[in-house]
């Protein structure tokens, strides 16, 4: 019960309600968007980069559960300011971290989306890629 | 049958159902999830709970004759040989198969579909010939026939809903064509509760010319099946939704199926006689039941199967439909709740729905914390999903088992997952 009540916590529900990441770019320098197909969970991830390699702005966009959601919201504000090279080296492990809540093995897809998301934005997606 | 000769007593003491007298013989009902939470068990239609009887009959055979079925001579093995037998016969005179043989033990309704795809599919089907589902099928009865359809180009057509989420039977006539060499349907789908008009479908089928598949597994726990009323020529079904173990499941056919159709898997038991080139077929049903069996899984389907039929089938019926209508009175009264799916008359004990707002995956997790166990996604049901214009949905599900207060405390749990999430 205590796990859960830290899993709907309220600065979860203040990203899922009212993120001021929530949008779009006009001309995203790195966009991808990743889908869990078991859960309906989509997010879109937009970024757009200062000539210097530096992440200027993130806007997300999707639909699904409160934690897919509001991950990707607490991604957009983590990462708007680094270097995509450091980006690049966030890991799942701090993805988690960053949310804060302990996840079932079944919710933690929907916690990594949005860096999955990120992840491939950056270096993109080599099963599309052999795919297409 | 059993009511015919007393149709009138009957009809004015219709037997009571009563599940507080039998949420005893079910272990998980009789303790707290979590202190203070009680269990409200609404995921029914993935699995349900399994009584003492058929607990103990799977425990008794590893305990007591845990040996092999067939060709062993000694005690143990002739004791398994009866029981896992006798659970068949079991089996087909629940479902009034003609004949025993008629029975063949799968791992589940999957593999009972995919024999059917796998065996009488290829050894029948040719490029061109079509194949006729539903939108309403579960993934079980829906890849079988992709995958068919992508390796012998066999086309599969589905019949469409009406917007209520009953099957559109004018759309169902127009899949019908000279073509149609099998129609596959469900008894029941898993996410509407939509109970297709079956006796209409497979006559309509037969008029054409098609062999039909009906996918019984949420059926058939909530109401076995008269096969041979119903004419189909495979019937499918899992013992784990109906009280008994996971890992055995049904595929009843008609003989002259079997006898016509190659074996699926090869092995031991399977076989009369093996040269160095060649080999010949054991009898059906023996013939499609390769290698050791699940025989404890088997034996336990036969003791689910004893443990339902003391049951008067249309009282329990009444029960889930009690049920199932409360659940839409109490859950249609929930702001910004959607129920999916046809009206309580028109389905089985399957409730489906959204909430404004509140993913079904986060509402699953918040009743989960009042101890109430619902299914939220897309219930292996894609193509149906897709037609609902939704990406997932969450699910309530009833049993024999469940109660009214049950309901009571689902409709709470909603409403105060609703507003943990801010919704009013």
């Amino acid at each position: 019960m205590a796990v859960d009540d830290v899993l709907y916590r309220e600065e979860i529900l203040d990203h899922y309600h009212a993120s001021a990441y929530r949008g779009r770019i006009e001309k995203p320098d790195l966009s991808y968007e990743a889908d869990n197909p078991f859960c309906g969970d989509r997010v879109r991830l937009e970024l757009k980069l200062e000539p210097a390699g530096r992440i200027q702005h993130v806007r997300f966009n999707g639909q699904g559960c409160a934690i897919s959601q509001a991950a990707a919201s607490m991604l957009a504000e983590h990462i708007e300011g680094k270097s995509v090279e450091d980006a690049r080296q966030f890991s799942p492990d701090q993805m988690l971290q960053l949310l804060g809540v302990r996840l079932s093995a079944t919710r933690i897809k929907c916690g990594l989306l949005a860096w999955r998301a990120l992840q491939y934005a950056i270096r993109g997606n080599p099963q599309a890629e052999s795919a297409a | 049958m059993r009511i015919a000769v007393r149709a009138e007593s009957a009809q004015r003491e219709r037997p009571r159902f009563d599940p507080e007298t039998l949420r005893g013989d079910f272990p998980p009902l009789c303790h707290e999830l979590r202190s203070g939470v009680p269990l409200v068990y609404l995921d029914n239609a993935a699995t349900s709970l399994k009584p003492r009887a058929v607990i103990e009959a799977v425990q008794q055979y590893y305990a007591e004759y845990p040996a092999n079925v067939h060709r062993g001579l000694h005690a143990l093995s002739e004791r398994a040989t009866e029981a896992y037998e006798s659970a068949r016969e079991t089996v087909a005179n629940w479902i009034g198969a003609a004949d025993p043989a008629e029975v063949v033990f799968t791992r589940g309704a999957t593999e009972a579909v995919n024999v059917v795809a796998r065996s009488w599919g290829r050894r029948f089907l040719r490029g061109g010939d079509e194949v006729v589902a539903t939108v309403l099928e579960h993934h079980s009865n829906f890849v079988p026939w992709l995958m068919l359809a992508e390796e012998h180009g066999v086309v599969l057509r589905l019949a469409e809903l009406t917007d209520d989420g009953r099957l559109d039977l004018d759309s169902f006539e127009e899949q019908l064509s000279p073509r149609t060499r099998l129609v596959t349907i469900t008894g029941m789908s898993n996410v509407l509760g939509t109970v297709p008009p079956l006796e209409q479908i497979v006559r309509r089928s037969h008029e054409a010319g098609a062999v039909v598949l009906i996918d019984a597994a949420q059926s058939v726990p909530h109401e076995p099946p008269d096969v041979r009323a119903l004419d189909a020529d495979f019937v499918a079904f899992s013992g784990h939704k109906m009280c008994g173990p996971t890992g055995i499941g049904v595929l009843c056919a008609k003989r002259e199926h079997l006898e016509a159709m190659p074996p699926l898997f090869g092995g031991g038991n399977m076989v009369l006689r093996v040269e160095q080139t060649r080999a010949d077929w054991n009898e059906v049903p023996w013939k499609f039941e390769a290698g050791t069996p699940p025989i404890a899984e088997a034996i336990g389907l036969g003791a689910a199967v004893d443990y339902l039929k003391q049951f008067d089938a249309s009282a329990l019926q009444r029960h889930e439909r009690a049920l199932t209508r409360y659940a839409h009175e109490r859950l249609g009264g929930i702001k910004g709740l959607r129920l999916l799916g046809p009206q309580p008359t028109d389905k089985g004990p399957i409730v489906s729905f959204t909430v404004d707002g509140l993913h079904p995956h986060d509402l699953a997790q918040l009743v989960d914390r009042e101890g109430v166990a619902v299914r939220a996604g897309h219930h292996c049901a894609m193509p149906l999903h897709e037609r609902l214009g939704i990406a997932a949905s969450a699910r309530a599900s009833f049993y024999l088992y469940n109660t009214l207060e049950e309901v009571d405390r689902l409709a709470e749990a909603i409403g105060k997952a609703k507003s943990i999430f801010r919704l009013g």
